[in-house]
């Protein structure tokens, strides 16, 4: 178990070294940097004031001497400076993180409400009416774009219900129902989303199961069909399901990308859009970087959960 | 039964055809969801076929005298804030979504195909080192993988292509490299290495012929993502650029201003996105289930 804890560590660690270089490089690949951009609006501008600028800025080095640079200043801790806001990055990410990590949990919780029941209601009713009522259900959820979803539950609330949703954003502190309601519909959206591969994938591992012989034994013993299903297969079934939660999370900060912008969410996914637009390379590069490093960190957490949950895993070593 | 009466009813001359239609309506018969998957991308496509003939104005017209017009016999779905048919849009709008779906799934499919196949078929260190190289761009969530290469690369119709494939890549790779390895063991594989045949001969001859299946499995489920993708990238304003008509653009922000005004601003563009991927994922799930051997029965 301790050798593979390592090796996969190693292989992580390896992993964000050639995403960084990856991230990096197709940065520096963008027509126009951020002296461009600034000055855009500002008419003409001598060449040596150009030159000043990009040399505060540090983008008149190498790329290989701005790449290690980086590079020491992550190692350090320090996230460097934004371009455009003359402010540490950190300064500028940090109260951005909570309110992504809130409507990532939100929308994983959502999910797993959504999808888990579903696909056990499926597996069971296997091609049945009700089977594939809910399969085009979750397949309709994977369909529609998540911004989309969101702007026709703010739209069908505004038309409904005459109410607008907040246009910015309410701390818990504020305003504590508002704040709920606030993330909870993008949650709803992004959630809704999410829960069609958790539906697949507890419905085939279910029906999976349910082949079994020890589900058989569990039938011939005269046990009902509730407790055999929810505490002897679902048992068993729930692993994959757990596995998908981890992978989830990446297509879930993707979804929290446009999300957050529809719902002007301050979170750290629509900041990287405009950071992005701003050809910001610190923030861009530190913000990939740092979901890079949660998506790596939820699998490798999921693959070691794995071994928990289920005995017949177990790492070698 | 009735498919059979059809098969017998049929003279000789016309059999290669009727049993095309046969394996059809058998096809619809077994995945009925499957064939309706396959009727939506089949009006998707001839509507971006035959979009000139479709439309009822000029898709990027505008009208200043009729913006945000409502639903009406002159514009069958309203009009936008500067005044275009929104019909004609969302009928053009197939053209592109088409183009850039296909093109970028076919490009990142071919490509990650052929390094798969390679991979696998080689084993040993190259695969190993080939798998962590697309661990590392797999490890990216898609949008913001595609979010940075279309920002990196400009707005222009074959950028948003390269980025949408760009992390098609190493998911095609997967695929074919998994069903590579099993394929490698099997005799006639021996039997064309006792021959003496080259190894890239082996690879493309003999083992790709039998990759086609989950090929065009995974071709269709990567329609619908890289579709929901390029609109994503269009809503940000990081995708297709004007004056194509796109559907991802028509839900951007602007459009969503005027959302309280004229509903079918924003309504009609996402019913669009969404059945458009809605069909490619039935068809491609249709098609899993029969191609996809070692799933047949789950």
């Amino acid at each position: 178990m301790k050798t593979y804890v390592i090796q996969r560590l190693v292989i992580a660690v390896l992993t964000l070294l050639g995403m960084s270089v990856v991230i990096f490089t197709l940065l520096r690949l963008a027509p126009g940097d951020i002296v461009d951009i600034l000055f855009s609006t500002a008419g003409y501008v001598s060449p040596s004031e150009k030159q000043a600028i990009m040399k505060e800025l540090g983008i008149d080095r190498p790329y290989w001497v701005q790449y290690v640079d980086w590079l020491r200043q992550m190692l350090s801790g320090d996230l460097g400076k934004s371009y455009r806001y003359d402010q540490p990055a950190w300064q500028i990410i940090r109260p951005l993180v909570p309110v992504t990590l809130e409507l990532a949990a939100l929308s994983t919780l959502f999910a797993v409400l959504i999808g888990v029941p579903t696909g056990v209601i499926s597996a069971v009713r296997q091609d049945t009416t009700l089977d594939y009522v809910l399969r085009v259900f979750s397949l309709a959820g994977l369909s529609m774009p998540a911004f989309w979803l969101g702007m026709v539950i703010i739209l069908g609330l505004v038309t409904w219900f005459a109410w607008i949703p907040p246009l910015s954003y309410v701390s818990p502190a504020q305003d504590l129902k508002l704040h709920a309601v606030q993330f909870l519909l993008p949650a709803l959206a992004v959630g809704y989303r999410s829960s069609a591969l958790i539906m697949r994938i507890t419905r085939s591992s279910l029906l999976e199961v349910m082949r079994e012989d020890y589900i058989r034994t569990a039938w011939a013993k005269g046990q009902t069909g509730r407790v055999v299903i929810w505490r002897h297969a679902l048992k068993n079934a729930l692993l994959p399901v757990v596995t998908v939660i981890g992978i989830e999370f990446a297509f879930l900060i993707g979804g929290l990308v446009v999300t957050e912008t529809v719902f002007n969410l301050p979170g750290v996914a629509r900041f990287l859009v405009q950071a992005i637009l701003w050809r910001d390379y610190p923030i861009v590069q530190n913000l990939v970087m740092f979901i890079a490093i949660v998506v790596i960190l939820s699998n490798l957490l999921v693959d070691m959960l794995y071994g928990v949950l289920d005995p017949r895993v177990r790492y070698g070593g | 039964m009735a498919v059979r009466g059809v098969e017998i009813g049929i003279p000789a001359g016309a059999r290669p055809r009727a049993r095309g239609w046969v394996v059809l309506a058998r096809f619809a018969q077994k995945k009925p969801l499957g064939a309706a998957g396959g009727v939506l991308i089949l009006v998707m496509l001839l509507t971006a076929i035959f979009a000139d003939v479709l439309q009822t104005h000029d898709p990027i017209a505008t009208d200043a005298a009729a913006t945000l017009a409502g639903l009406s016999a002159e514009h069958w779905l309203g009009t936008d804030h500067l005044g275009r048919d929104i019909y004609s849009r969302i009928v053009h709008g197939a053209r592109v979504s088409l183009i850039v779906g296909v093109a970028s799934t076919l490009l990142g499919s071919v490509l990650g195909g052929i390094i798969g196949l390679l991979s696998g078929y080689a084993g040993g260190t190259t695969d190993l080192v080939t798998q962590r190289i697309l661990d590392i761009l797999q490890g990216l969530p898609l949008l913001v993988l595609a979010l940075v290469m279309s920002a990196a690369l400009g707005p222009a119709i074959h950028n948003v292509i390269i980025a949408i494939s760009i992390p098609i890549i190493p998911r095609a790779a997967r695929v074919i490299r998994s069903s590579v390895l099993s394929i490698r063991e099997m005799q006639y594989i021996e039997a064309a290495r006792s021959l003496g045949l080259q190894h890239l001969r082996i690879a493309f001859g003999h083992i790709l012929p039998n990759t086609i299946g989950p090929f065009i499995v995974l071709c269709t489920a990567q329609l619908g993502s890289a579709i929901l993708v390029e609109a994503t990238l269009s809503y940000l304003g990081l995708g297709v650029p004007e004056p194509y008509p796109s559907w991802g653009r028509m839900l951007s922000v602007s459009a969503a201003e005027y959302a309280q005004k004229a509903p079918h601003l924003v309504l009609f563009p996402g019913i669009a996105i969404s059945l458009a991927v809605f069909g490619s994922n039935l068809l491609g799930d249709a098609l899993r289930d029969t191609l996809d051997p070692r799933l047949r029965g789950s």
